[in-house]
């Protein structure tokens, strides 16, 4: 019995162990990114200073790198992408999570939205570079605008439907948890369906929809290969939301190859550090936002 | 006779292809409670569903027959018209949990966009909790949610929400099943306050409860109603011998 006992106890506390130093592995590994890219980003903050957050001239060739037009195109593409998916996403969810919950349609969006989120981001930026870009060209032509076709705005829609199917993903399932008998209640005092969705539904899953609207965000931030193909790649403050641009992780991507002294390099990397800890305070303020707006 | 308000004619109600309710007739008199009991899946809670029209809100549930409010059908009526006329209790206490109490009581007018001014909706928030026997309870704290309450305060805070739209019929759907025994005689209580502004149609599986608080009983077995009539009568000497068994706790 006392065997039996211990040999159990054994194997009990080998599980444990094991998960733990799982565990652990993981902070291990993000904690040794951010080491990494401190300290390879040290030869970039002794040359650049503050300078690096506060110029706004990236010249690689004279040795003066700015930060700041990148952090201002990565906010306004993913902003921007942020504003034009909500409406798609909110309404698809709705439509999935109290509409068509349990119907065939429902499932059948379901799994179209599940491959709109597995589809390569190349392949997006393929998609963008030869069908968005005629597309905004023809609209730039009409508005007498520079008929680039290539910015923000183009970047900006290529991230939208990127993005609509991780907010809607959440936000059907919040949805759909909304318990009946609440509903019910609203009905029974005469609500529409409408009405019910104003005011029982949505209010009831804002947390969880502003979880998925989060997620869609920091999926936005950080986007590489797909806004790098269409976004234009300038080094500059853009002047409007057509002009190209470029975000802190495309700039990255596009020259690293072409990186060739150790200070250029080392910029990069800075400019990784500056797109990781704007991607963690960004995800903070949206947690601590979550929290205070939980239901129950 | 008393004044009847509500008369329901060869009512049927199914889901799908299960007939949940089978050719129910039954009159509801003004003032009065009204029990509804029966086993687990006699049909009893359908039945009153029917009474509000929520029971076509389940995919594929429909119903045949007429239920007249006075002389109006209720089921070729509007449903989002007759259910501001017709209150419902929930059988687990659901009030609106991201709504503060005060909002809850008068959630009805807010949801359907009724404009009415600040004092005058106090005024229906005081003396719907008051009638629900909440007021003393929950006065100093009208603005906090209603969710931190009791189970027992819960539900009369759903009674209050109910009355609050001051409703002709209050339907209560088993509404202290999920209550501790304290809570239930209070909810009793107040319910025969109730009936002298409005009459109560209620569901309950509890035969004492029926005997305690109502006027008319009605007993419902596999769908169908087997028996209707007043309490005295239906308790002492029930003229069917299925219900005889039922009160004796044969089945059920």
């Amino acid at each position: 019995m006392s065997h039996f006992f211990s040999k159990e106890r054994r194997s009990e506390t080998i599980f444990r162990w094991l998960l733990l130093s799982s565990s652990f592995l993981i902070i291990l590994i993000i904690f040794s990114i951010a080491l990494t890219l401190v300290i390879e980003s040290f030869p970039s903050i002794k040359h650049n200073g503050l300078s690096l957050l506060t110029g706004d001239i990236w010249d690689p060739v004279s040795e003066k790198y700015s930060v700041l037009p990148f952090i201002v195109g990565t906010f306004i593409t993913s902003i921007l992408a942020l504003i034009i998916s909500i409406p798609f996403s909110i309404a698809a969810s709705l439509y999935l999570g109290e509409y068509a919950e349990g119907k065939r349609s429902s499932i059948i969006i379901k799994s179209v939205l599940d491959l709109l989120a597995g589809i390569p981001s190349i392949i997006y930026g393929f998609w963008g570079l030869m069908v968005l870009v005629p597309v905004v060209r023809k609209f730039e032509e009409i508005l007498g605008i520079p008929p680039l076709g290539i910015g923000i705005f183009t970047a900006s829609l290529i991230l939208s439907i990127m993005i609509i199917p991780y907010t809607t993903s959440i936000a059907r399932e919040v949805i759909r948890l909304v318990p009946q008998d609440i509903k019910e209640a609203a009905y029974s005092l005469g609500a529409t369906r409408f009405e019910v969705i104003r005011d029982i539904v949505i209010p009831y899953a804002k947390s969880g929809i502003f979880a998925g609207i989060l997620l869609s965000f920091g999926r936005a931030f950080g986007e590489t290969m797909a806004v790098t193909m269409v976004i234009g790649n300038a080094n500059y403050i853009p002047k409007s939301l057509f002009a190209p641009a470029n975000t802190m992780a495309s700039v990255i991507a596009n020259e690293f190859a072409e990186a060739t002294s150790d200070l250029y390099l080392s910029t990069l990397v800075s400019l990784g550090l500056v797109l990781l800890i704007t991607s963690l305070v960004v995800n903070s303020i949206g947690r601590f936002i979550i929290t205070r707006f939980y239901v129950k | 006779m008393e004044d009847q308000v509500l008369s329901i004619r060869n009512l049927n109600a199914y889901f799908g292809d299960f007939h949940a309710v089978k050719n129910v007739s039954m009159k509801v008199y003004k003032n009065t409670i009204t029990a509804i009991m029966g086993p687990s899946g006699c049909g009893k809670t359908t039945l009153i569903r029917c009474v509000n029209r929520l029971h076509e809100l389940t995919e594929g549930a429909y119903t045949t027959g007429e239920i007249f409010l006075r002389n109006n059908n209720i089921l070729s009526m509007n449903p989002i018209v007759i259910r501001r006329q017709i209150g419902m209790v929930f059988q687990k206490p659901n009030p609106f949990p991201t709504m503060s109490i005060y909002d809850n009581v008068v959630a009805g007018y807010k949801i359907n966009g009724i404009k009415i001014d600040k004092t005058e909706m106090d005024a229906i928030v005081e003396s719907s909790l008051k009638k629900a026997v909440l007021w003393d309870e929950v006065k100093d704290k009208l603005r906090q949610k209603g969710v931190f309450l009791s189970g027992g305060q819960q539900q009369r805070l759903c009674i209050a929400r109910a009355i609050a739209m001051k409703p002709e019929i209050i339907l209560l759907d088993e509404p202290t099943s999920a209550l501790d025994p304290k809570s239930t005689l209070k909810i009793e209580e107040l319910l025969e306050e109730l009936k002298k502004d409005v009459t109560i149609l209620i569901v309950t599986h509890n035969i004492a409860q029926a005997a305690r608080i109502s006027d008319y009983t009605a007993f419902m077995y596999l769908g169908e109603l087997i028996e209707y009539d007043k309490s005295d009568k239906m308790f002492t000497s029930p003229s069917d011998p299925k219900t005889n068994e039922y009160l004796k706790g044969c089945f059920g």
